[in-house]
């Protein structure tokens, strides 16, 4: 590949630099065959910082947290508070006790429906979802239809990937007590207005929950201009580890709930019958979290903020145009999703008579690792009528040269199946 | 030049000599793999004797899944159901005549599956039929 003129004119993001950062991108796939990483929706690579921040933790800092006096308690303590503090400024929440560490966006929204659904949901209730949704904001909602016989009704999408907005007013005139939505599909790559669905939801007096797994990562998120209720996302996403994630909630409504699981750290007393709820955040953070991770999870925040979130945006902005307009000059391929202006940079395609994993597998044998499967959203392929789609997703380390790979691989999946 | 798209099976994939449904039909069993969507349904005739006498599939996935749906149902026509209870994952790679990694067995194996779930009667079909 060419890596003469990398850096990105648009944006001044060096391109070259950034790859630089990121150790796995020295490796080969194959013997002679670099990687070309296209997946960065499943989970985005790792800078060095991050894996130097966890290493250095257990080589210099590991203890448990909490409750010890020792050096090394009190420096584990403060490390994993320090990160806390870090992602509270990244989203622009006001407390720090608002960021609610999980294990990843699926847990958190499960928080949410557990503890707030059982709480404030009663039979007949609504819920408001959309039909773009992952596996993960569908889910722990059919669990509590189940359980509660709450109704769920489901935004439409529209055939260029767009909510319907007017379906969504007409379904917020039966007072629906919660709706929650992916504020970045991560199949049809749309963004959605999710100030504008908060602000609807609260005039019709309902909760709101943002699915910001795909946002997060990908551009500015501001909690408090979105006046979000609950936010939910992954640090895998945003070039921080596995096994972190968070839920933000605004104060009133995270006092108000009940606990969600139960043990160490998450109380303030104990009794042999009965105990008392610690406070904020620590009443949702039951035994020892993720330690490391919550460190390695500080230094992504840290990683991306001194790229900048605007400039990383920007540049898959770029990148995403110049995909759309590469992939569909290729007769039979078909892109899913809204144009590049309400999309970001996720292009999940299908190529006529071939099947989407033979796809995946072909490109891989050219180093270009894309997604193949419903990614977690089957419903929305039911929708587009298809059972899978091939996703190649972009983020702040590809490069146009890339997406010349994945076009001349696409090539010649047609050839072999011609 | 590449194992695991070898000539038959794209010949197989494209061309299938037993896609369809059969109707009337004695057993009759589908399944998904959940992974990826694949889908497989097989239905077959037999003869007093337990005989497959005529078999189909139909449904939709990739080349490998397809492909080795296409290959077992032309290879159990004339087999009988006890035969067929006895296939395994070799018998299907070898038909193949591929190594398969991990995922790909899965699509591999998923016609297999629902064959042995139909002719076992089973309710679900399930990885351990075909290990
Ligand atoms: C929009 C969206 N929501 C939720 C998730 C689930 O994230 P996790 O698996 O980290 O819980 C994903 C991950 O693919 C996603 O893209």
């Amino acid at each position: 590949m060419c890596t003469c003129l990398l850096i990105d004119i648009l944006t001044m993001l060096n391109i070259n630099e950034i790859r630089n950062d990121f150790p796995i991108f020295q490796r080969e796939v194959k013997p002679g065959v670099p990687l070309v990483y296209l997946d960065s929706t499943a989970t985005s690579q790792k800078p060095l910082a991050v894996i130097e921040a966890m290493n250095d933790f257990y080589r210099r800092s590991n203890a448990n947290i909490h409750r010890g006096v020792h050096t090394l308690a009190e420096e584990a303590t403060e490390l994993y508070e320090q990160s806390r503090v870090r992602i509270a400024r990244f989203i622009n929440a006001s407390a720090a006790h608002q960021i609610i560490y999980t294990r990843n966006t699926t847990e958190s929204i499960n928080l949410v429906a557990y503890s707030w659904g059982r709480a404030h949901l009663k039979a007949g209730d609504l819920v408001i979802l959309t039909e773009m949704e992952h596996h993960s904001n569908l889910v722990p909602w059919h669990i509590l239809q189940a359980e509660r016989g709450i109704e769920l009704e489901f935004i439409p999408v529209t055939d260029d990937g767009l909510l319907d907005l007017e379906a969504y007013k007409t379904l917020l005139a039966r007072s629906p007590k919660l709706v929650s939505f992916a504020h970045m599909s991560n199949v049809l790559g749309t963004i959605n207005p999710a100030a504008e669905i908060i602000r609807l939801a609260h005039a019709a007096g309902a909760v709101t929950v943002v699915d910001a797994a795909q946002s997060v990562p990908h551009f500015k998120v501001d909690v408090q201009a979105l006046e979000a209720d609950f936010l939910a996302f992954s640090a895998h996403k945003m070039c921080g580890p596995t096994g972190i994630g968070v839920l933000y909630g605004k104060t009133a409504l995270l006092e108000s709930m009940p606990p969600f699981l139960g043990g160490g750290d998450m109380i303030k007393e104990v009794k042999l019958r009965s105990f008392r709820p610690n406070s904020l955040p620590y009443k949702f953070e039951a035994g020892t979290p993720a330690i490391a991770e919550a460190v390695g999870f500080g230094a992504a925040v840290d990683y991306l903020t001194s790229v900048g979130m605007d400039a990383i945006a920007a540049h898959e902005h770029e990148i995403t145009e110049y995909a759309l307009e590469r992939l569909e000059e290729v007769p039979g391929v078909r892109v899913f999703g809204p144009s590049a202006q309400h999309k970001g940079g996720v292009t999940a395609f299908t190529l006529d008579g071939v099947h989407p994993h033979d796809v995946a597998q072909i490109l891989d044998r050219d180093g270009v690792a894309v997604r193949a499967g419903h990614h977690c959203a089957q419903p929305l392929h039911e929708k587009f009528g298809i059972p899978a789609s091939s996703r190649a997703s972009f983020y702040l380390y590809n490069t146009k040269a890339e997406i010349d790979l994945l076009v001349n691989g696409i090539y010649k999946v047609k050839e072999m199946f011609g | 030049m590449d194992d695991l798209y070898r000539e038959v099976i794209i010949e197989h994939y494209k061309n299938p000599g037993y896609r369809g449904r059969l109707d009337p039909y004695d057993i009759r069993f589908a399944d998904n793999n959940p992974l990826c969507g694949d889908h497989i349904e097989i239905t077959l005739r037999t003869d007093e004797s337990g005989t497959i006498t005529d078999a189909r599939f139909d449904g939709h996935g990739c080349a490998i899944s397809q492909a080795s749906a296409d290959l077992l149902v032309e290879s159990i026509i004339g087999k009988s159901i006890e035969e067929v209870k006895h296939l395994n994952k070799e018998y299907i790679l070898d038909m193949l005549g591929i190594d398969l990694g991990p995922v790909r067995l899965k699509c591999a194996l998923l016609s297999l599956k629902v064959l042995k779930a139909g002719v076992y009667g089973l309710g679900e079909a399930s990885d351990s039929l075909v290990e």
